[in-house]
């Protein structure tokens, strides 16, 4: 279906982004806003905005019913979710398209399939595509839980088949401590979640974060290579590269393949990621889930591909076919995005909204800076707290380094508290730049040093 | 016996109770300890507990629950 009229379901620098692939393919724009955002730039930046409702988003944003009506009025053709918000909300996939509209997005069951973790995990079997070894549903008794450990192997986790975020997990370390680490998670998960159901899975020790970027246009799916974003603080990533240096060629290929198997066995359209814990030490890799939107962190892979993923998913939406094949996807450069946020990372993180009462961009070559903050701009409370994120690419993985650290110096924003001096830390910090980190790395880390905005990094020999 | 007007600590969203479909951590009327939870206000997707500083009577809460709040608000009336 031909579409002329994108209506962004959306906010911040990502409507911005959409504004712009949309701006480059002739279509009319049309944003959706708060009245907490009337102001943004992605606001300014539309042929046309519409105010749908008060500031908080369950009553904005989040609300299918308004954004449909928002389209309505509008006469919109065609809706960008973003990331966040109903980007992954199968429902709002389904009353889009009932409305008559285009969704830039995957179909909806594919929606509901790849968010089922359980679905996915059989998907994924189904593609051959390694998953965390663990047990599938709830463990009967000890006698089931030691024959599922001694098949799944040590170290092991034990979950809350009720929990979620990381609460109540259990680590064993050999078959002596497995039963009586059962006993105590059942007795926990019963107390907190009123369910005293447990499973297995294997740990995997100092894992890092490595996804795929993949483009289906319903038939055919290629990959754009992968990204690591190991760098987290209470698994929010912070600090992702493009491509993932901890992988050599054999590893890449495989699992760029994999990744590329599962989407193609769902039929996938639209822009994707599948998200893996790798192993350095063994060299295996393991599908976790799928998002089946942009990513925030999608252009270090535009940096070193150099396709603009949100203009292919919106002409993909469109009905056109995939314009590449699999062998003309080619890579170059190392490319880093660091994300800045609205926290004092002086002040555990503490979130900081308000007026950016100056403003200093970076520049030069490789550089990118993708926000929708302004100098005498509002950051309101309501949303999260990403203000812009900067992205740089160079030859080499070290010059990128460079580079991210002369762009960390140039930027300065004021009035708000931000992650630039933990990002400036960052680029200097010998982990980073001997890339020996995981997904817990940051969080040590962060631990060990008292990190305050007076202690900046030092530069880079 | 005087009424005073408390003010949001932050900016933000307000709940009136821990989780959607819990009771409320105060009601109208209820007395309060200094320390005690009267309320949540989440900043950027990050709660922030509203504590009394002082005790009293709770006579009525300014904004409703859910509401957007700015720092400074007027948020609930303390009768001491």
């Amino acid at each position: 279906m031909p579409v002329s009229r994108l209506l962004i379901a959306n906010r911040g620098e990502i409507a911005v982004r959409i504004i712009r692939a949309a701006r480059e393919l002739g279509l009319q724009t049309v944003q959706v806003a708060s009245r907490a955002d009337l102001d943004m730039p992605a606001a300014r930046l539309a042929d046309q905005v519409v105010e749908i409702g008060p500031p908080q988003a369950a009553r904005s944003y989040l609300s299918i019913e308004a954004i449909l009506r928002a389209a309505e009025t509008s006469g919109a053709d065609a809706v960008h979710p973003g990331y966040g918000f109903l980007a992954e909300n199968a429902a709002f996939a389904e009353a889009v398209e009932r409305a008559g509209l285009t969704f830039v997005g995957p179909r909806p069951e594919t929606i509901r399939l790849m968010g089922d973790k359980a679905a996915a995990r059989a998907a994924a079997a189904a593609a051959g595509v390694p998953t965390v070894p663990g047990t599938e549903g709830r463990l009967a008794d000890s006698a089931a839980a030691r024959e599922a450990a001694a098949r799944i192997g040590f170290p092991l986790m034990i979950k809350a088949a009720a929990g979620g975020g990381g609460r109540g997990i259990r680590i064993a370390e050999d078959m002596a401590g497995l039963e009586t680490l059962l006993q105590q998670a059942a007795a926990e998960a019963g107390a907190s979640f009123g369910d005293a159901g447990l499973y297995l899975e294997r740990c995997v020790p100092r894992a890092r974060h490595v996804e795929v970027q993949v483009l289906g246009d319903g038939e055919s799916v290629i990959h754009l290579f992968e990204r690591e974003c190991s760098v987290q603080r209470r698994r929010q990533k912070l600090w992702e590269e493009a491509p993932a240096a901890c992988l050599d060629d054999a590893t890449r290929a495989a699992l760029c393949d994999s990744a590329v198997r599962l989407a193609q066995s769902v039929g996938y359209r639209g822009a994707g990621t599948l998200e893996y814990l790798f192993d350095a030490a063994s060299g295996d890799f393991y599908f976790i889930e799928m998002n089946t939107r942009i990513q925030v962190e999608h252009p270090v892979t535009e940096a070193i591909t150099g396709i603009d993923l949100v203009r292919e998913m919106i002409r993909i939406a469109a009905g056109e076919r995939l314009r590449w094949r699999q062998d003309a996807i080619t890579r170059r450069f190392h490319a880093i995005e660091c994300r800045i946020n609205a926290e004092d990372p002086a002040r555990g993180f503490l979130p900081s909204p308000g007026r950016i009462e100056s403003l200093r961009l970076p520049g030069g070559p490789g550089v990118r800076f993708d926000a929708a903050i302004e100098a005498g701009g509002i950051v309101p409370p309501f949303y999260d707290s990403l203000l812009g994120k900067l992205i740089v690419w160079d030859e080499t993985r070290d010059a990128a380094l460079r580079r991210m650290a002369r762009a960390l110096a140039e930027l300065e924003i004021g009035g708000v508290a931000t992650t630039i001096p933990l990002g400036r830390a960052l680029a200097a910090a010998p982990d980073i730049r001997a890339g020996r980190v995981h997904t817990t790395w940051l969080e040590s880390w962060l631990a060990q040093h008292d990190f305050t905005p007076e202690r900046e990094a030092e530069p880079i020999p | 016996m005087s009424v005073k007007t408390v003010a949001a600590p932050l900016p933000g969203t307000f709940y009136r109770s821990p989780a959607p479909g819990e009771p409320p951590f105060k009601t109208e009327g209820s007395t309060v300890a200094p320390g005690e939870t009267v309320g949540l206000i989440e900043v950027m997707k990050t709660f922030t507990q509203v504590a009394a500083e002082e005790a009293g009577k709770l006579v009525r809460f300014l904004v409703e629950n859910e509401d957007a709040v700015m720092a400074g608000q007027p948020l609930y009336e303390l009768e001491s």
